[in-house]
């Protein structure tokens, strides 16, 4: 088990780049510090996307990435 | 190894006046890290197709720079002004000539009615593959922030007038504009 709470889940299957990062960006936008946000994405290209966004962008931190089949899922906790 | 400590001879600096001097320089840095890093990155984006296929790179890379979190500026001039304009961004045309990847060949693809056919192939994949549309893309662009210029000299040489732009589009801006935005930006693009 994850030791952190899902606070909100977006989802964005079917999207494609650039909305997986874009949408994100703008979902973690509207939560408090510390809490959680899922995204559940088709888009392959998804794991590099955020990942990099992630990596580049203060406030966020990533905490997985889940690979399940044609599922990709992230975990961004809002930070600061 | 060497146990020898350089001794003060009179033309030498004292201590006290090194540690004056490194203040100095460590405000001094202090100072021009200030200045080069103000908070915000800023991207310019020069937008002056307005091909469906053009239209696609400047709205990605400005809603994304604005997910990393810069300030992003895209000024929009020539054919990049279509991509702004409300109802001419929504017939923005693929060419079936000059690109050899099409494939049919430019005799064929120069055919009266081959623009519209190509475009509407590239619509209807852009459809099936859930990519998003022109508007959606330059939606999402105005809602994070993105600025979107039209460069007026072209709307007046294209005799657009100014409420034919979607909301939210700055008007009344020139090169001089595009030169500052530039200037300032850590990454600037022309497409």
């Amino acid at each position: 088990m994850p030791d952190y709470e899902i606070t909100e889940t977006l989802d964005v299957t079917g999207q494609n780049c650039p909305m997986p990062v874009v949408k994100t960006k703008q979902n973690v936008d509207e939560l408090r510090d510390g809490e959680v946000l899922e995204v559940v994405a088709t888009d392959p290209g998804s794991m590099s996307d955020l990942g990099g966004w992630a990596e580049t962008t203060d406030g966020v931190e990533l905490l997985e990435q889940v690979e399940d089949g044609e599922t990709y899922t992230h975990y961004v906790r809002k930070t600061e | 190894m060497s146990t020898d400590t350089p001794t003060a001879s009179d033309g030498d600096p004292d201590r006290a006046e090194l540690e004056t001097r490194i203040a100095d320089l460590e405000a001094q840095i202090a100072d021009l890290e200030a200045t080069v890093n103000d908070g915000q990155p800023k991207m310019s984006i020069i937008a002056t197709k307005g091909t469906l296929d053009m239209a696609y790179p400047p709205l990605i890379l400005a809603s994304t720079a604005a997910a990393f979190g810069y300030e992003v500026t895209v000024f929009h001039t020539f054919w990049g002004l279509d991509i702004l304009h409300e109802e001419r961004s929504k017939n923005l045309q693929l060419s079936a000539v000059g690109n050899p990847n099409m494939p049919m060949p430019n005799v064929i693809g120069a055919l009266p009615g081959m623009d519209r056919l190509t475009t509407r192939l590239m619509e209807q994949r852009i459809e099936d593959n859930d990519t998003a549309t022109i508007a959606e893309l330059l939606g999402t662009g105005l809602d994070m922030g993105v600025e979107f210029q039209a460069c007026q000299m072209t709307i007046d040489l294209m005799d657009y007038d100014e409420a034919d732009f979607y909301d939210g589009v700055t008007t009344g801006v020139g090169a001089a504009t595009a030169i500052q935005d530039m200037a300032e930006a850590d990454i600037q693009l022309l497409v």
